[in-house]
């Protein structure tokens, strides 16, 4: 049920009710409301939860967490080429896009 | 897609896993809450991949899965009323309830519509003046602010034919039900990163200063669970017990301030019953005085014969990380997901679900 797809905001729009955009999830775009996110803007990439974005992805946090992770499997390459008991691919496979509805 | 695929990266993934393995000194044990996470620690093996010094349990956090019987029945028989329609999220359809789901009510010729977000249903109801449109409102802290923000525009545009059947449950009161039971073996807390993100993670302080349990605010890829058992284990080893946040990316303390608002506007605290667990104390939402004559309980009193759970299922032992899915009699024999003898089976992110999609089936198990 708490699934949440980051996706980037690529249009913002102001009038209505409640404010509203669209957000692309790699090639995939829907409507997400953008009321939670008040300082979002297009180009910004948000976690999107049925139809809500409830979280601004920080990009500055994401990158100097990840340069650490990164850092590690780049050394883990060189030391340890090989695992001999074989890591399972962890390629995408169905939560890559948006769900066609809630439930996950 | 950007901030999804480098988090599925096998490289480091094995250096995560090398980590752990070399700094665990005896047997932990550790329960991801989410159901989320379940489905990625399980399909991609990441439980089998890890020492066998760390076991891991799922948690409750499947909110198709705990919502009790009673209000499965009651949404069945609102589907059935000629001047209801009702809408739900897909995975509540096959949900069973007492002697029937809500897909068999929509075959008998009930009104059942699947909706993304809770403000389509409210969108339903703006097209159906003449029926009372009542959302299924399942879910834990994420999905609140969603079906808040749902009753709240209908009640400032005077959308009064829109109604909501609250199933909403919190994580920790729950977290804290699992560390007083009996039989507890649960060491440390994987917190489920978008609960999170909307509550931030405030109320799970106290909960690891006075359980002396480690909890890490985790994300749901490979690499975000790996590391937030990591951090886990880290914790365990050095005897330490606090809040930290893997998921740094998309949580913050504080959480969703502007979100939270909205949640305590429209929903306050109260006692929830979860399904194969029973009354959690303060575990859930009901509407506010001020929303109350959205709420579909108070619009459609409950009537009928009292639920009835399957005598086979063991959903509660495996809901309170007690038990395994492939532990049931019934897995993968007399309950498979097309036919479901109890939520976890059902729901996509639901153990048992998980555990046959994965193919863990019983006789590979044994074997």
């Amino acid at each position: 049920m708490c699934l949440g797809v980051p996706g980037k905001v690529i249009h913002i729009r102001g009038e209505g009710e409640i404010r509203m955009g669209t957000v692309d999830f790699g090639g995939i775009r829907r409507e997400a409301c953008l009321a939670y996110i008040p300082e979002v803007d297009v180009g910004d990439y948000v976690v999107v939860h049925v139809g809500f974005a409830i979280s601004k992805v920080d990009e500055e946090e994401a990158a100097r967490s990840y340069a650490l992770l990164a850092e590690m499997g780049n050394l883990e390459n060189v030391d340890l080429p090989q695992d001999p008991e074989g890591v399972r691919d962890f390629a995408p496979e169905g939560r890559a896009v948006p769900p066609s509805e809630a439930g996950a | 897609m950007r901030f999804v695929d480098e988090y599925r990266d096998g490289a480091i993934a094995r250096r995560l896993l090398d980590e752990i393995r070399g700094m665990v000194t005896r047997d932990w044990t550790i329960m991801e809450v989410c159901g989320g996470q379940t489905h990625t620690l399980v399909r991609s093996g990441i439980d089998e991949l890890l020492p066998p010094q760390i076991r891991l349990v799922h948690g409750p956090g499947c909110p198709v899965c705990v919502t009790p019987l009673a209000l499965i029945d009651e949404a069945i028989a609102i589907a059935k009323r000629p001047d209801c329609i009702l809408t739900s999220f897909g995975d509540m359809l096959r949900v069973p309830g007492s002697s029937e789901d809500l897909h068999m009510a929509r075959a008998a010729g009930g009104d059942v519509r699947v909706v993304y977000s809770p403000l389509d249903a409210v969108e339903v109801a703006r097209r159906n003046p003449d029926r009372t449109v009542v959302f299924f409102a399942v879910g834990f802290e994420t999905t609140a602010p969603a079906n808040a923000t749902a009753v709240k525009v209908a009640h400032d545009t005077g959308v009064e034919n829109f109604a909501l059947l609250v199933a909403h449950v919190l994580v920790p009161p729950a977290m804290m039900a699992i560390l007083v039971s009996p039989g507890n073996r649960v060491q440390g807390f994987l917190a489920p990163g978008h609960v999170c993100a909307v509550q931030g993670w405030t109320e799970y302080e106290p909960i690891a200063r006075d359980f002396g349990t480690p909890i890490v605010v985790t994300g749901f890829e490979p690499i975000d669970l790996l590391e937030g058992i990591r951090m886990v284990v880290a914790q365990l080893e050095e005897g330490r017990a606090e809040v930290e946040n893997q998921y740094v990316r998309a949580v913050t303390r504080e959480g969703n301030v502007p979100a939270r608002q909205v949640v305590a506007e429209v929903f306050e605290v109260c006692d929830r019953a979860w399904r194969g667990i029973g009354v959690i104390e303060k575990s859930g939402f009901r509407l506010t005085e001020a929303y109350r004559h959205h709420d579909a309980e108070v619009r459609f009193p409950r009537e009928g014969a009292p639920a009835s759970e399957s005598e086979e299922c063991i959903a509660g032992e495996v809901l309170r990380g007690r038990a395994r899915p492939q532990d049931c009699p019934a897995f993968g024999e007399l309950c498979t997901p097309e036919h479901p003898l109890g939520a976890p089976m059902v729901s996509n992110e639901g153990a048992c679900a998980a555990y046959f999609l994965a193919g863990r089936r019983r006789a590979e198990v044994a074997g």
